[in-house]
């Protein structure tokens, strides 16, 4: 079992949540995230002048799926929010050790 | 003399307009600060409603308005609302009760000295701001107010011109606050960190409460409900709405039309139509409004950016430069065909009402900052103006109020 933990843009993720159910990928937990990478952040205006906001807001989508779907998982990601611009994000995949489903108590494969 | 029903109401609905400004004003200031100080920085206004409203009654109206004492200061003779009564006053305001009078110019006092408190939020002690402010309404407000508005006060018999307060507030607490942003200096970080608003909605609010509350600053000032009312009234919305627009033109230009910089500009307006709102004919508020929004925009480029001055919530640029271009202007606009109470300005043949208007703006101004560097100091070197650094990295909200402003995890 593997975390796909994906960094995205905002406004990807209405596309990239839409493609992972149409794979079946129904469960996920999705948080509004602050963060930079090689974007370097973005100029805002005050009053007058501008200011820079070096960490910016992104959209963190975690998941949690059978080692053989991770890569149905990253292309189902990486084609719906992918611009090619700089601050399209990353996606990392996390080794799981256990999953335990709280209202059965079911473990691992069957409780994803 | 008998009181007019018309006159007070109106006078007391303006009273109530005009203590709105102070929370309007708060949430304003509040939502322009980081996240850590949002609650420092409301109280810090609201606070002047207990504090200033507590002082205008015992002592404050007595030396703003009571028996002249040589031009510079009102005598003791209404101290704790003495003499103060259901009566019309015989000098002020002589169709309503002499308590309206009283209460329409309290609100004045509490504004005027939550408007300084920009300036130096995120980073004052709120004890010595409380401290502070006691000293400057006592030394600096009563006097200035005395001597424009006062019967016998000097700027008053010079024949200076300031309807509802350019001078009076604008001025004194932009000019004050400028020197007090030089007494404590920059917030840890500035300009390098971003210390962006955290909530524009609010700011927002806060300048439509602002905007809202001004009719009654300006036209309560006519102290009557007549024709002079509706004149200021109308002049003041004129010169909001020419000054939104000309911050958002030239916020535009510089790139794009924002929020921040249009309520801004409607702010600057209203600050600037201050002391003309019933002496200038209400097309003369376009002209005023829209160059103090220039006057402003550019005072802000050069103290903040330009020179690094960490005027944090711009006090100086919006009331300071708002209130001389206002007090000015009302020497070059006002028309006695308006106000016969009033004068000519310099469009109207008389160039002296520009000299004495600038002669009101260079004593105010100068008195303000002198003494605000005086009773800055003082406060400074007994009790100490500024939290310390682990108290302002965590914030003021927690460090001197022990909240937050908003909840943690839901539950």
């Amino acid at each position: 079992m593997k975390k796909v933990e994906a960094i995205i843009r905002e406004e990807k993720l209405n596309a990239v949540k839409k493609a992972l159910e149409e794979k079946s990928y129904f469960g996920m937990t999705v948080s509004e995230v602050s963060g930079r990478g090689r974007q370097k952040g973005i100029p805002l205006q005050w009053r007058v002048g501008e200011y820079r906001v070096d960490l910016l807001p992104k959209i963190k989508i975690e998941l949690v799926v059978l080692d053989e779907d991770v890569p149905v998982a990253i292309d189902a990601i990486v084609s719906n929010s992918r611009t090619g611009e700089t601050g399209d994000g990353k996606i990392f995949i996390i080794p799981v050790e256990t999953v335990v489903r709280v209202r059965t108590g079911d473990r691992n494969e069957s409780a994803i | 003399m008998s009181t007019n029903s018309g006159d007070t109401a109106w006078l007391l609905m303006s009273s109530a307009l005009v203590m709105l400004m102070t929370p309007g004003l708060a949430l304003f200031y509040g939502g322009m600060v980081r996240r850590k100080n949002i609650l420092s920085t409301i109280m810090m206004s609201f606070v002047c409603l207990g504090l200033v409203g507590l002082l205008w009654v015992l002592y404050g109206y007595s030396l703003a308005f009571g028996a002249d004492k040589g031009g510079f200061i009102g005598g003791l003779n209404y101290i704790g609302l003495n003499n103060v009564g259901q009566a019309p006053s015989s000098v002020y305001a002589t169709t309503v009760p002499h308590l309206a009078f009283m209460v329409f110019q309290a609100m004045f006092a509490v504004i005027t000295v939550a408007l300084f408190t920009g300036a130096i939020v995120e980073r004052i002690k709120f004890s010595a701001l409380l401290v502070f402010a006691t000293l400057w309404l006592t030394i600096i407000y009563l006097p200035v107010a005395h001597w424009v508005w006062g019967s016998g006060g000097w700027l008053a018999k010079l024949g200076v011109l300031d309807f509802a307060g350019g001078t009076v507030v604008h001025i004194n607490a932009g000019v004050s606050a400028l020197a007090l942003v030089l007494l404590l200096g920059k917030r840890r970080g500035f300009p390098q960190d971003s210390m962006d608003a955290n909530n524009i909605p609010m700011v927002t609010l806060g300048a439509g409460i602002l905007w809202f509350g001004w009719f009654g600053f300006n036209a309560g000032s006519a102290l009557t409900s007549g024709g002079l009312a509706s004149s200021a009234f109308v002049s003041t919305n004129i010169a909001a709405a020419a000054a939104a627009f000309t911050w958002m033109i030239i916020s535009w230009i510089h790139k794009r039309p924002t929020v921040l910089g249009t309520v801004t500009g409607a702010v600057v307006g209203l600050v600037a139509i201050t002391p003309a709102a019933g002496f200038v004919t209400p097309m003369a508020g376009i002209a005023i409004g829209a160059i103090a929004s220039v006057i402003s925009y550019y005072g802000m480029v050069l103290l903040k950016i330009k020179r690094g001055m960490d005027d944090s919530l711009d006090v100086f640029a919006c009331h300071g430069l708002g209130g001389i271009w206002g007090a000015l202007a009302t020497g070059i606009f006002a028309t006695v065909a308006v106000n016969p109470a009033g004068a000519n300005g310099l469009l109207y043949g008389n160039a002296m009402q520009f000299v004495k208007q600038l002669v009101g703006v260079v004593s105010v101004a100068g008195f303000a900052f002198v003494g605000t560097m005086l009773l800055g100091k003082l406060v400074d070197v007994t009790i100490g103006l500024r939290v310390t650094q682990s108290e302002e990295t965590v914030g003021l909200d927690l460090s001197q109020h022990g909240e937050r402003a908003y909840g943690g995890m839901l539950r």
